[in-house]
């Protein structure tokens, strides 16, 4: 019999948080698709805003002076994030229920078998991720809009009262959204029902609050998880909204249940 | 070292382990043995913390796994269900694990080329064959030099050389003196490999012996005879007390008598015998008989044979 030499090492060391955010790290950016959906992200929060202003500032003249005195600039600056937040939500979800989905929990969880600390590396490291490439994505997709915009004085000021406070809220909004959905998927455990529960928050139940009396939607709808975040990024508050940064507390206040019921979910069950 | 006591886990109403007590002891090779759906994976499981016993306890190495602040030191497991993300390479699989607990990156690269995945390591892990899935799980297991090393169904999907390749390594870590326990539903298997068996059937414990034990223990001994004459001999046996088979080759299969008592008796009747021969039943037999009761389907029994 030929023995097999296994090398060994004298290295012993202990898992702690601060070692398991560079593994995740590590996970984050090893997989294509991941790579790929926050090249999207990123492409679209940029590029959306160019092109919306573009084709605005190419109407403007064929426009009524109505349309040009409701015009708020913030709109096209901002309209990339709307897509974005949809790329954010599903690769939120599938950091965590891609491992489920082909196993890699189950090597994970020997590594770390209090799972807690991988959670807690999940959010940090998509959530930094996240900051880190949608603000400035915000902050060029801003400011090459108003400068096209600029051509006919169309343009907000970067000055202007709650403007900074709105585009850098919008990265800070997709960063909430990132470890939301890091929280749905781990609930959830499934992609296709973590995306589906992620679509249903953001996309389906906000506007099916039309269809309830308007006392009601009034009374519900700044509430909602959506609404409640989105507060922070409009600078035309109508009377129901919520306060942008109460709305943004709030919102903050979901993400942090949703992922504290993740947390003790996922302590609990079996893999 | 590896101490179950009382294990149990329910799934729903079904019961995957039941009540199994045993222990798994440093410097040999344990074989884990079971039909298919005994429970031995479910047992894995337990033992790393991935599914939660409903009664019972297991510890490794003194305490449980959860609870070792370097879990990756302690144990190293292969499991049988894939647990590697499809669309990322060797490479950064096992370097995530290896960052979990500071383990540098040369030791994931000697590991690589310990396993023989040095030209596909950059390759998406999704695209490895079952044999190189393994050998990647086997580097798992070993990245933190781990004291005890506990693999299910390690030889599954392997080519001969892999097999070979594992019986050796299995047994150069029980020689350095570690705990290795070893799963598999072929006893032919454990015979090459185990040095000790614990045996499972319904998640039931069955036998907790060495090899050489389980043999002579569950095998009966049979006596194969060949005789031209066989309705004579088969009358004066059957007086004797034997039990009496007769194969589709025509061979008469006795037991109960030793092939001394046989040939005598048929020497006294002047029978003529063309063959004689004392038959130790084959590792594969003693497990087909011991776990017969405990097969759930017929067809998992002609599986494991
Ligand atoms: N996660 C699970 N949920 C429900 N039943 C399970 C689960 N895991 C295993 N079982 C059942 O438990 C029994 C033992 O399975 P397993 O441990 O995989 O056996 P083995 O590894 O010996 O083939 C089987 O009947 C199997 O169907
Ligand atoms: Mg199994």
């Amino acid at each position: 019999m030929s023995a097999v030499a296994i090398p060994g090492t004298t290295f012993r060391g202990k898992v702690t948080q601060a070692r398991v955010i560079p593994s995740e790290w590590t996970k984050l950016r090893s997989v294509r698709s991941t790579r790929w959906s926050l090249l999207v992200a990123t492409v679209l929060t940029i590029g959306f805003p160019i092109l919306a202003a573009s084709v605005i500032s190419s109407h403007w003249g064929h426009q009524s002076p109505e349309e040009r005195a409701n015009f708020n600039p913030l709109d096209p600056a901002l309209i990339g994030s709307q897509i974005a937040q949809l790329a954010i939500g599903i690769l939120g979800v599938l950091v965590i229920t891609a491992e489920y989905s082909t196993g890699m929990i189950r090597a994970t969880f020997t590594a770390v078998p209090r799972r807690l600390p991988v959670l807690w590396a999940k959010a940090t490291v998509f959530a930094v991720v996240t900051f880190v490439l949608m603000l400035p994505s915000v902050l060029i997709a801003f400011f090459a809009s108003q400068s096209i915009l600029s051509r006919h004085h169309a343009n907000i000021a970067w000055s202007h009262p709650g403007v900074a406070r709105a585009v850098i809220g919008a990265a800070l909004y997709l960063t909430v959204i990132a470890v939301l959905s890091l929280g749905l998927g781990t609930i959830v455990r499934n992609t296709a029902g973590g995306i589906a529960t992620f679509a249903a928050v953001f996309f389906v139940i906000p506007p099916l609050m039309n269809v309830l009396p308007a006392s009601w939607n009034d009374a519900i709808s700044p509430y909602l998880p959506s609404n409640a975040g989105r507060s922070i990024i409009s600078i035309t508050h109508d009377a129901h909204a919520l306060a942008p940064w109460t709305g943004f507390a709030l919102f903050c206040g979901y993400a942090a249940i949703t992922l504290v019921v993740a947390a003790v979910l996922l302590v609990r069950r079996d893999t | 070292m590896i101490e179950a006591r009382g294990l149990t886990k329910d799934y729903e109403d079904k019961r995957a382990v039941d009540d199994l007590s045993f222990d798994v002891h440093p410097g040999i090779v344990t074989g884990f043995l079971g039909p298919n759906g005994s429970g031995k994976s479910t047992t894995m499981r337990l033992i790393l913390g991935l599914d939660r016993p409903t009664k019972g306890n297991v510890t490794v190495n003194g305490k449980h796994y959860r609870d070792h602040p370097a879990p990756l030191h302690e144990v190293g497991a292969l499991l049988e269900a894939r647990s590697v993300h499809t669309g990322r390479s060797a490479r950064n699989h096992l370097l995530a694990l290896a960052q979990t607990h500071g383990i540098p990156r040369g030791r994931v690269d000697e590991l690589i080329d310990v396993v023989g995945l040095h030209d596909v390591a950059k390759k998406r892990a999704g695209k490895f064959s079952l044999g190189m899935g393994q050998r990647l799980g086997i580097a798992t297991a070993l990245l933190g030099d781990p004291q005890t090393v506990m693999l299910d169904e390690p030889v599954n999907g392997l080519d001969p050389e892999g097999i070979h390749w594992i019986r050796n390594l299995l047994k150069s870590l029980a020689t350095e003196g570690r705990t290795v326990f070893v799963s598999s539903h072929l006893m032919s298997e454990m015979s090459l490999t185990a040095d000790h068996l614990i045996v499972i059937g319904r998640g039931k414990l069955i036998a907790d012996t060495s090899v050489a034990d389980f043999v002579a223990g569950a095998s009966k001994q049979l006596v194969h005879v060949r005789t031209p004459q066989e309705a004579a001999l088969r009358e004066i046996l059957s007086g004797l007390g034997a039990t009496l088979h007769t194969t589709d080759e025509g061979l008469l299969e006795v037991s109960g008598l030793t092939a001394e008592q046989i040939g005598e008796a048929a020497a006294a009747q002047k029978i003529v015998l063309h063959e004689l021969t004392p038959h130790q039943a084959s590792l594969e037999e003693a497990f087909m008989d011991l776990t017969r009761g405990e097969l759930e389907f017929a067809a998992a029994g002609e599986e494991a044979a």
